[in-house]
């Protein structure tokens, strides 16, 4: 007993505070095939950050570069310029999709999360059928849903209007699968006192569940407002003064290579929300993800 | 609270009422939930059994659109190919990747891991960023691969790898993978440091040597939700490739080389006004999904129990 103990002490000892069963040579192996696809995955982040500060000269250079000699706004002044051509102006796409997207994530925060409370803490007749169905929506595309929905939408009068870019996504089931696993785990007991001290369950929705599952609400910000941000949802306007920022992108690339610098900038612009807010709550994230699993 | 403890005598209508609060709370999700998602799936399946172009009321013309789609349809070959192409290649990769990869990173210290899980999940929040594709591989001097390849001496001109039907499924494939590690990732990476850690202490004692048995032995049993998940995600997101296809290669690919059963719906309902044929495909597609899941589900649970 006394060896394992200090075979354990010495293991801890020299391959650092809490890993055993590590060896060093595998350690610089495995970083270095870390390091490649890593740089995979950054490339095409990169290119787009240097693209974007590119003068017209260097973006025409062979080979191409993947840094940037003498960096210049020059892409954002033309991006501008291309738009005051167009009768919609910039601001009016930036402008719809921060409303669109504000609006809609709140709302599928909000509505997931209410619906995921007596999934997870009540018991009612139809609770086993829905908690499938939620389930097995997670694999609905939106490809599938794609036609009937455009009916849906036309039938209901709201093809050119905000609301056709907004309610599609409030009731998006990931968020509400997101919530129900989390509030599992609150204590019955916290449920109860409130309910003692007269609250009815919108109630204690409002003050006992949400304020105890923060991490999972900001967990589903990031994912509500990193899919509503990047839908392109052109289908269902029409009208260019309503069209979000994804749209506006199609319409520069279709300009040609020519224009590669401002599609670099516009991309550029529109990356840095969501990247932003996920490093901002990385943490509550994962803390959410760590309970994310389907149990059987 | 009697919703919670209803008794077995009442009636399901009592039940029901008992339970009011209940439903109220989910009302709203639930009532956009069916207008949104559970109207469209039950009418597509209904118009997929008819003939509507949207703008005369759909004739049922039974199961023609079925036998059109699995008899004389030589393009849906081509789409359902690619389409099992991205399911069986960039799925499976994808998903082992996301898993090896949340295991490597799990090894490091906080702040290297937070850096490190940015580096990954950054493609699936930068979203829209893979238009940078296109230019990467452009098909003249300037596109990124060329110009590399051609220094490099390996290529002597410029190839044509969007254009080119030959190259241009290999392309979407690349940036469909570059965007593999999303949900499923993160729910890795969470799931790993949920392990208790006196796990693996206890398992230098029982003889494990080395980090691949451990892997095998204690994290592998300890994630199996959290692999449920992934492949719940992986599933949805490798049979549903089409916006990328789209911004990538096109819409619809030359000779229809990279489309996949996405953007064929798209072109059928979108393009050419064949509600009732894309809503066929759509039926179609979604069964495969289903299927898929159930045996992915069935697999993952014997190994987890093993």
């Amino acid at each position: 007993m006394t060896s394992t103990f200090q075979k354990i002490i010495h293991r801890i000892k020299y391959r650092g505070a809490d890993k055993v069963n590590r060896s060093r040579g595998v350690d610089f192996f495995l970083m270095l095939w870390l390091g490649l696809l890593g740089s995979f995955m950054l490339l095409p982040i990169i290119y787009t950050l240097v693209s974007a500060f590119k003068p017209m000269e260097e973006l025409f250079i062979f080979p191409p570069r993947l840094y940037v000699a003498n960096p210049t706004l020059d892409n954002f002044i033309q991006l501008k310029h291309i738009l005051s051509g167009l009768w919609v102006p910039f601001s009016r796409y930036l402008f719809n999709s921060a409303f669109v997207t504000v609006i809609a994530t709140t709302g599928n925060v909000i509505f997931a999360s209410m619906a995921a409370y007596p999934l997870a803490k009540h018991d009612f007749p139809g609770k086993k059928i829905i908690s499938q169905i939620v389930v097995l929506a997670l694999l609905f595309t939106g490809q599938v849903l794609y036609i009937p929905q455009y009916v849906i939408i036309a039938k209901l009068g709201l093809i050119n209007s905000y609301l056709a870019l907004i309610l599609p996504v409030v009731q998006g089931t990931l968020g509400v699968f997101l919530m129900k696993q989390f509030m599992t785990q609150i204590p019955v007991s916290l449920l109860e006192a409130a309910r003692i001290d007269g609250g009815n369950e919108f109630f204690i929705w409002a003050r006992v569940v949400m304020p105890s599952v923060k991490p999972a609400w900001l967990t589903l910000i990031i994912f509500s407002f990193k899919d509503i941000w990047n839908q392109p949802g052109n289908s269902f306007i029409y009208d260019e003064s309503m069209k979000v920022l994804p749209s506006i992108m199609t319409q520069i690339q279709s300009g040609g290579f020519a224009r590669a610098g401002v599609v670099a900038a516009v991309a550029l612009v529109m990356m840095i929300p969501p990247l932003v807010l996920f490093q901002v709550t990385q943490k509550s994230v994962i803390q959410t993800m760590a309970s994310s699993g389907i149990k059987e | 609270m009697n919703n919670l403890q209803y008794a077995g005598r009442k009636t399901l209508a009592q039940k029901i009422w008992a339970a009011r609060e209940s439903y109220a709370l989910m009302a709203p999700f639930f009532i956009l939930f069916t207008i949104f998602t559970l109207i469209p799936i039950i009418s597509s399946i209904y118009l997929s059994f008819t003939n509507f172009n949207m703008l005369e009321t759909p004739r049922w013309i039974g199961l023609s659109n079925y036998v059109r789609l699995l008899l004389d349809d030589q393009v849906f070959l081509t789409v359902l190919k690619n389409t099992l192409i991205f399911a069986f290649i960039t799925g499976p990769i994808g998903y082992v990747l996301s898993f090896m990869l949340a295991w490597l990173i799990n090894d490091y210290r906080p702040g290297p891991r937070s850096v490190w899980t940015l580096i990954f999940y950054a493609p699936t929040l930068a979203g829209n960023v893979f238009y940078i594709w296109t230019i990467i591989f452009s098909g003249d001097y300037y596109g990124l691969m060329n110009g590399w390849l051609m220094s490099l001496g390996i290529l002597q001109e410029p190839r044509d790898w969007i254009g080119d039907t030959k190259y241009v499924l290999n392309v979407v494939l690349v940036v469909q993978l570059w965007l593999s590690f999303g949900a499923g990732f993160l729910a890795f990476i969470a799931g790993f440091q949920s392990i208790d850690k006196s796990l693996y202490e206890a398992g230098v004692i029982d003889g494990i040597k080395n980090r691949w048995q451990e892997l095998w032995y204690i994290t592998l049993p300890s994630m199996a939700p959290q692999l449920l998940f992934g492949a719940v995600m992986q599933i949805s997101a490798s049979f549903g490739v089409t916006e990328v296809v789209k911004s990538v290669a096109g819409f619809p690919t030359r000779g229809y080389a990279a489309d996949t059963i996405g953007t064929y719906i798209n072109d059928f309902g979108i393009v050419r006004f064949e509600m009732g044929y894309a809503c066929t495909i759509s039926v179609f597609l979604f069964v495969i999904m289903v299927v898929t899941n159930q045996i992915i589900l069935k697999v993952i649970k014997r190994v987890s129990n093993d």
